[in-house]
């Protein structure tokens, strides 16, 4: 499918391992990413962008903003693309690649995204991909970028998910097997019978893909994306790979044999199983970000929650993806629900996944998020410790207050 | 930059973004001298303090692992480190690296000692321990990576080409 996409952006059949030069369909930055864009932007002597209308700046890691030196770049971006043209997510808005979910992604789009799960968009069936400053600086000011063309690992999926497992368990289930390098370079395709995810699942999948080194996590577009489209009113056309597509490498997986699944600290690939951490005791939980911050995501928690207390001494951070996720939420009686159990519900945004804010970990804390990342500091404090798991794991840990099993906790 | 000269600082497999530019510094990423006091760490407290020009950062496997802020290698070249020497490199590290200038060299590392002196030949692929005695060879970047590397980074190749050369 990579080499489909590229071949299409670029007129002519390419092949994996070819550097092409390619016209991006949208390029977008985050306000961690976006102030360093700007300023290689203007070092290459341009002060506009080559499409102001694919070009987008959103406000997601400090948001609201916590110190004046991180109010001082988001007034830059806001100044640069009021001078541009450019397009501006304000604060409160949401999660960079939720909106893109949201508003913006198609099958067959190429992509490139200044933070490295732009591969979120893949779901679509986009060539969607994480890129430094630099890089997104200049597919900006040009309307193009180079790309080697990558080599694809395929990943068949049969079968249904037991009650209790999600699309989380599954991607680090993956990344357990493969490793944190596994996919290296590599473009993930998800392939076989793909009814039992659903958008917001197949979100979940490509977001994490580049924490098995992928360039790209792609799914086929099929009816699941296009209802998905159209419910959005945009469109879109099926796309897969064509019959006999060859790939570096292949794996199936049975989703039916898939269970609850952990990653332990320090990085996503040191996995295990939730029923064998029992002995885990956890001071924060996190349910929220862009690999599951979804009201689907929500929904379960909130299921498993009404009309129940999280474990005393435990904190519950609850972040919506964007803010059509917490006005939906909030029309559920979703927020509601996790309020009176005893968390707290924090604004659209990336939240303490990035440790920026909104919930560092003291040392020696424990954590346990649904978030992709865990490796060491990432929530602020060096000394502190995170496992990700997904949100049913997640909720039935807050109700504990130690790593629990969501199949253990009835609703 | 043909011939690099420099002590060595190792680190082990892994080392990720967030060990390289710990996200609480999140509020320097514009100031990038202040950001440089704190480059590598969450993986050995000692590097920023005591890194000198010319050192090289040596790594296992998956180095710059993680988010794609090119602040990491941005601080790591601003602290003088001539070139990290790893098993293997994280794809948006090793993009990102090139871009901004960095030498990245995919050679094994296994036998490098901290403190071990190194003379590294980057375009005829030569790393020679002058403390071990052993010489290694690696595969040179790219033609059109060291065109990048060269003209000192990626903004720079532009300007001086006028558009994307390959």
């Amino acid at each position: 499918m990579a080499e489909k996409i590229f071949s299409a952006k670029c007129g002519r059949e390419v092949r994996a391992g070819e550097i092409v030069v390619a016209r991006v369909d949208l390029a977008f930055a985050q306000d961690g990413t976006g102030p360093l864009a700007i300023r290689q932007i203007e070092k290459l002597g341009l002060r506009g962008v080559a499409r102001p209308d694919a070009t987008l700046f959103f406000f997601d890691h400090a948001s609201p903003s916590p110190r004046k030196e991180l109010s001082d770049d988001h007034v830059f971006m806001r100044t640069f693309s009021k001078n541009t043209g450019a397009g501006v997510s304000e604060v409160g808005a949401g999660i960079c690649h939720q909106l893109v979910a949201e508003r913006h992604a198609a099958p067959g789009m190429l992509i490139v995204g200044g933070d490295s799960h732009t591969c979120t968009a893949g779901a679509f069936g986009a060539f969607a991909t994480g890129v430094g400053s630099t890089d997104v600086a200049v597919a900006m000011a040009l309307g193009q970028t180079w790309f080697r063309v990558p080599e694809s690992f395929s990943v068949e999926l049969t079968g249904r998910f037991e009650k209790g497992v999600f699309a989380k368990d599954l991607i680090l289930h993956l990344i357990g097997d493969i490793g944190a390098a596994g996919a290296t370079y590599q473009a993930l395709e998800f392939s076989g019978d793909l009814e039992a995810l659903d958008m917001e699942s197949r979100l979940t999948v490509s977001n994490m893909a580049v924490e098995a080194g992928a360039k790209a996590g792609l799914f086929p577009a099929d009816e699941i994306t296009l209802a998905y489209l159209e419910d959005r009113g945009r469109s879109g056309e099926k796309l897969g790979p064509d019959p006999g597509a060859s790939y570096q490498r292949s794996l199936e997986y049975d989703l039916g044999r898939i269970e609850p699944t952990v990653s332990k600290p320090h990085s996503v690939d040191n996995t295990a199983l939730a029923r064998d951490l029992s002995d885990v005791k956890v001071d924060q939980v996190f349910i929220g970000t862009c690999t599951n911050g979804r009201i689907g995501d929500l929904q379960i928690a909130a299921d498993m929650l009404a009309g129940k207390k999280i474990e005393n001494g435990v904190r519950l951070l609850v972040g919506p993806a964007s803010r059509e996720t917490y006005l939906e939420a909030e029309r559920h009686g979703l927020l509601r629900i996790f309020v009176e159990a005893g968390g707290l519900v924090l604004p659209p945004g990336c939240g303490p996944c990035v440790g920026v804010h909104q919930g560092a970990l003291g040392s020696g804390e424990v954590a346990l998020a649904t978030q992709n990342r865990n490796f060491k500091g990432r929530m602020g404090n060096p000394e502190g410790f995170i496992y990700l798991a997904s949100p049913a794991t997640a909720t039935a840990t807050a109700l504990t207050g130690r790593i629990t099993d969501p199949r253990k906790v009835t609703t | 930059m043909n011939l690099l000269v420099g002590k060595t600082w190792v680190f082990g497999d892994d080392i990720s973004t967030d060990h390289i530019a710990p996200g609480r510094h999140f509020h320097l990423r514009s100031n990038l001298p202040e950001l440089r006091k704190h480059v590598l760490e969450d993986a050995r407290e000692d590097f920023a303090k005591n890194v000198k020009p010319g050192d090289f950062v040596v790594a296992g496997k998956n180095f710059g692992l993680g988010s794609s802020r090119e602040h990491a290698p941005a601080i790591i070249k601003l602290a003088g480190v001539s070139a990290v020497l790893a098993q293997s490199f994280a794809r948006i590290f090793f993009r990102n690296a090139v871009n901004i200038g960095l030498p990245v060299i995919l050679v094994n590392t296994s036998g490098i000692n901290d403190g071990d002196e190194l003379e590294v030949n980057l375009e005829k692929g030569i790393l020679k321990n002058r403390t071990s005695g052993k010489e290694a060879s690696f595969p040179p970047l790219s033609k059109e990576m060291m065109g990048i590397l060269k003209d000192g980074g990626l903004v720079e190749h532009i300007k001086k080409h006028g558009e994307i050369t390959l």
